[in-house]
């Protein structure tokens, strides 16, 4: 048997409720893994030992009584904007202080119930805004493949725990590629379902219309296990979708016979860079040889993405963000009044980028402004869609890039729009609300790397495609099985 | 789309965000940049295109009217960054604002 | 002297009565111990979602029908984004650009009967917020050290009712907003209590020469919590912008607060302190698409409104304003009283008894008419001996007395108790020459042109007869005896 550390879920929480192994073994394993090496890492801002050995015994009684649970004993990373009771929540800001979320969000409970078990509160850029995690004031977290280079973001701290075996798998939030990114750069999987799949209750909102959950994992197959669990509808998010979740698990292939691919003319990888470029060649001819179609598309308004992005996601961020206003909880600065005090503490507590796209969003939606800027953003919006809606008519799944490089180093982006720019892949799709994933295929040697770093193949399908998306992210990945040339540097 | 010089100050005071002048001047300088990229969405006719608030077009999701838990005040309090007896505190409120 | 005509708009905050709050579960009720009725929604704890109450929804569509106003196909909820305490998300979900009801107009009387209408612009839906004390000083926002919040009232859902620019006087804008009040409570949507928050107002007012047409600079007036001080306030602020203007000067467009110690206005901020509020549409809410068939089953079920009521009251059964206003005052009195009067087939007589003397010992009794043990067959009976002059005045005054202990129909009584009047001139001349033998001197002050003492007899010989005696008959007889 491989060490536990190194299994999937789904071996785990089949091992686990077969009493091969017990919950709590699977919990002492990598309690010592976080142990061992977040110190190097740095993937949780918040560790929960005690909560998560406490979960496994009550996980192991739960199998003595006979339940079935899914993900028994399956360790999680939970990122840092997912309420969990009792458990610190920080958002990677300073402004929430040592606020203790007092309720659970719906897709965290739904993994607890079937057995997972939160291992820590895994760092992210602050309110999930950047690329890379250093936007969080609660430090920075390394990439485990290359230790001076970001983990990518906003989901770094999740993605980094799973590469570096600090939990099977993270979950993650995306509003525009904060789960696809940081899976490409730290080697993993991450998936972002379609908008309103997984309830936001409890996901500290960063921008309402783009924000959904995903699971991030060393596997498609366990994408799709925790993707399964969250899935579905809840009442308390009205923007949940009732809909029925198709079983994803069961949706794995082997092949790609049948479908057509549409590469899109628009990200021509050619501007990447010779090796960049090569490898996304290397990777459209391996889905080829797996028996799809390559077909072009066009989505002749994609390159509007980020324009249309950072101003819907800034506007929706600067009305979320009103309420850590130092009355109800987290932090306070005095002033001599109401006001004062307001700027004071959301001036201490926020940091510069969160106050950058606050004062962006505020602005597109000041008066004056509004349908110049905001409205406009909307519209264009709809002709993203639409782009989308056409060249699904055309294919069953789209390959493109995740990112457009592999991790960069610390400090690399200083001006704001070159970081916005790692999001150029990502974003269409989260405009459009579209299902989208990033599976490794291989690795390039950066600028100044002394390792080979991973990169992303990103595949995205229309609303409510996730099962077509896995299975066949699933038949890529086995045939290529790039996740196995990766090295930890730990 | 407007190309006015933005009013950062003014800005600032409506999100409640104390800025120095440093950051006046840097905060000032990126929206500009920014606003300067977001120009490009100028060139897309959008005059009889509908505005896209949500992605998944849902109607009607309503609660029924039905009465569940609260949070007990004590947790609730303990929250507070500061309390008195059974009330949440803050400084004087100087202006009425509703 | 230039006249001035006086326009005034209201706007209304109007609590609905629900179970449960607007957009969570927590109890929607007033009071309690502060902040326990609160939870991650109605707090804006990071990471809670609204989701919309289904009944606060259909209170708006029972409102907007009420005043004929038009129920869109679509409506949606817009983000009101400003800072304050009281304020959870720092943003009140409100409704902005797609109001659940639009237009519609609220008819409403006067103290002469006289019916008016006031053109309502729209009814939205939003919630409320929490409640601030402000401690240090008199409880008033100026001169507090600082303030204390509780948040039980954050999120209970409110419709803001705002009036067209229409009201010519303070006079008015009360008929008004009782015409609001009254539909709303025979609506069953709201209790609409001033003093407990569930309605609050503020007026726009305006003054202009009396035959301009064009709207005079406004004063946005605030804090009054009773009809009585926004009477008060219309008035002052009348006065006040006529003095400023009849002096020179110029009305400034300002809100001001109600202070109703000094009977008077003053200034709270001025134009220049406007907010942006940067309204959006809530992504966190889906759009409400009102179902046609939702629309026509609240529209059949609509009770007859208050406005409806007056008319026919002053109408077909010719009630005098004050009494038709009584009655609609309290809805279920009006429905006690209308089966009163299908029982009587006499809408006058009804209402004497039901506002005179029923109405007296309700209220001695403390007690609802309607819940007392008076049935309205039994004040029909009543009614119709009266009308037939089976019984006098005086008898049916100790019938109220007896209905109201319980002792049941009042038919019964009088035919078990032998109580009927009567007319029979055999039966009542004995009485009568009786009374005249016992009072000479009055005979002869009636002889000498005292013709007042006539009553004094009368009462004489109605006592002699237990009441029985057919009054109109006894002075018939009497006079003639006299002659
Ligand atoms: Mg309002
Ligand atoms: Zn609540």
């Amino acid at each position: 048997m491989r060490p536990v550390i190194e299994q999937s879920a789904a071996e785990l929480a089949r091992a686990v409720g077969a009493k091969e192994i017990s919950a709590r073994d699977v919990i002492e394993a990598t309690l010592a893994q976080i142990d061992a090496v977040d110190g190097s890492v740095g993937a949780y801002i918040t560790s929960l030992h005690e909560m998560a050995r406490a979960s496994a015994l009550a996980v192991d009684r739960r199998i003595a009584a006979g339940e079935k649970m899914r993900l028994a004993g399956v360790p999680v990373a939970v990122k840092d904007n997912m309420c969990l009771a009792g458990t610190r929540t920080t958002c990677g800001s300073k402004i929430l202080g040592d606020w203790i979320a007092p309720y659970t969000a719906t897709a965290v409970q739904r993994i607890i119930e079937a057995g997972g078990i939160p291992v820590g509160k895994s760092n992210l850029d602050e309110f999930a805004m950047g690329s890379s995690c250093e936007n969080s004031a609660r430090g920075i977290t390394r990439n485990p493949l290359a230790l001076d280079r970001v983990p990518g973001g906003s989901s770094g701290g999740s993605a980094a725990a799973v590469a570096s075996r600090q939990a099977v798998v993270g979950l993650g939030s995306d509003t525009g590629g904060s789960i696809r990114e940081p899976a490409a750069f730290c080697g993993v999987t991450g998936f972002k379902p379609t908008y309103g799949r997984v309830s936001r209750y409890g996901l500290i909102a960063f921008a309402s219309s783009l924000d959904q959950i995903g699971p991030l994992a060393r596997t498609v197959e366990d994408a799709a296990l925790i993707y399964e669990v969250m899935a579905g509808h809840d009442g308390m998010d009205s923007t949940s979708i009732d809909r029925d979740v198709e079983p994803a698990v069961t949706a794995m292939r082997s092949d790609l016979r049948g479908l057509r691919i549409g590469i899109v003319k628009e990200f021509d990888t050619g501007k990447l860079g010779h090796e960049i470029d090569a490898l996304y060649k290397r990777a459209f001819a391996d889905l080829r040889k797996l028996g799809a179609d390559l077909v072009d598309v066009s989505l002749p308004t994609a390159e509007f993405g980020l324009a249309t992005y950072y101003l819907i996601a800034p506007a929706e961020c600067s009305s979320n963000l009103a309420r850590f206003d130092g009355v109800r909880y987290g932090l306070r600065v005095d002033g001599a009044d109401v006001g004062e005090m307001y700027e004071r503490t959301r001036a201490a507590g926020f940091g510069p980028e969160v106050k950058r796209r606050i004062l962006i969003g505020t602005y597109a939606l000041s008066s004056g402004y509004y349908d110049a800027y905001y409205v406009k953003a909307q519209k264009v919006r709809t002709l993203i869609a639409r782009d989308f809606q056409r060249a699904f008519e055309e294919c069953d799944l789209i390959a493109c890039p995740a990112a457009s490089s592999p991790a960069f180093g610390f400090n690399a982006k200083s001006d704001p729009y070159s970081m916005y720019l790692m999001d150029y892949y990502t974003i269409p799709m989260s405009l459009a609300g579209l299902p989208a994933l990033s599976v490794p295929c291989g690795s390039v040697t950066g600028e100044g790397a002394h390792e080979p770093l991973p990169m992303g193949l990103q595949l995205c399908g229309p609303l409510f495609s996730e099962c077509a998306l896995l299975g066949a992210a699933h038949a890529y990945e086995q045939a290529s099985q790039h996740a196995k040339e990766y090295k930890l540097a730990i | 789309m407007p190309s006015q010089e933005i009013d950062i100050r003014y800005v600032a005071k409506l999100a409640r965000i104390a800025l120095t002048d440093e950051e006046v001047e840097v905060f000032g300088r990126q929206l500009g940049d920014l606003l300067g990229h977001v120009e490009a969405l100028s060139e897309l006719d959008t005059a009889s295109i509908a505005a896209t608030a949500q992605v998944v077009e849902s109607r009607n999701v309503e609660r029924e009217d039905v009465v569940s838990g609260c949070l007990e005040r004590e947790r609730v309090l303990e929250m507070a960054p500061q309390a008195q007896g059974v009330y949440f505190r803050v400084p004087r409120i100087i202006a009425e604002e509703t | 002297m230039t006249q001035w005509e006086s326009v005034i708009g209201i706007e209304c905050h109007v609590e609905l009565k629900t179970n449960s709050k607007m957009f969570c579960a927590c109890p929607n009720e007033f009071g309690g111990e502060p902040n326990t009725k609160v939870c991650p929604v109605c707090l804006a704890l990071p990471g809670a979602l609204p989701v919309a109450n289904k009944i606060a929804i259909e209170h708006m569509i029972r409102a907007g029908l009420a005043f004929g106003a038009e129920i869109p196909e679509f409506s949606k909820f817009d983000r009101k984004n400003y800072f304050y305490p009281d304020m959870p998300k720092d943003y009140q979900i409100s409704q902005y650009a797609m109001p659940l009801t639009q237009g519609g107009a609220v008819r409403y009387w006067l103290a002469d009967g006289s019916m008016k209408e006031c053109r309502l612009t729209r009814i939205h839906l939003e919630e409320d917020t929490g409640k601030s004390l402000h401690a240090g000083t008199t409880g008033r926002i100026a001169g507090s050290s600082h303030s204390l919040i509780d948040f039980n009232r954050a999120g209970v859902p409110l419709m803001e009712c705002v009036s067209e620019p229409e009201l010519h006087s303070a006079d008015e804008a009360i008929g008004y907003l009782e015409a609001l009040k009254r539909t709303f409570v025979q609506l069953g949507i709201s209790d609409v209590k001033m003093e407990e928050g569930s309605l609050r107002c503020d007026a726009n007012v305006s003054i202009r020469p009396a035959a301009s047409t064009e709207l005079g600079t406004k004063a946005e007036i605030k804090n009054m919590n009773s009809f009585r001080s926004v009477h008060r306030a219309i008035e002052s602020e009348i006065a006040r912008q006529i003095e400023i203007v009849q002096s020179g000067g110029r009305v400034v467009q300002e809100t001001r607060g109600w202070d109703e110690g000094a009977g008077r206005t003053h200034t709270m901020r001025s134009k220049e302190q406007t907010h942006d509020y940067r309204y959006f549409p809530d992504p966190d809410l889906v759009p409400v698409e009102v179902d046609r068939e939702l629309v026509e089953s609240i529209r059949t079920a609509l009770p007859e409104l208050p406005h409806e009521r007056f008319a026919r009251y002053r109408g077909h059964l010719k009630l005098t304003p004050a009494q038709a206003t009584q009655l609609i005052e309290d809805a279920a009195l009006g429905d006690y009283f209308d089966a009163c009067v299908s029982a009587s087939g006499h809408a006058q007589q009804s209402a004497n008894f039901v506002l005179g003397d029923l109405a007296r010992l309700a209220n001695e009794n403390r007690m609802a008419l309607y819940d007392s043990p008076v049935r309205p067959e039994h004040v029909g009976e009543l009614v119709r001996m009266v009308e037939s002059k089976t019984i006098n005045s005086k008898i049916a005054k100790d019938l109220i007395a007896r209905m109201w202990a319980g002792d049941g129909s009042p038919a019964a009584i009088v035919e078990r108790e032998g109580l009927a009047q009567s007319s029979d001139v055999g039966t009542i001349d004995p009485f009568i020459d009786e009374v005249l033998r016992a009072n000479e001197k009055s005979v002869m002050d009636f002889r000498a042109g005292k013709t007042n003492v006539l009553g004094f007899l009368v009462g004489q010989v109605m006592k002699a007869s237990a009441g029985k005696a057919n009054p109109r008959i006894v002075q018939e007889r009497m006079r003639e005896k006299l002659g």
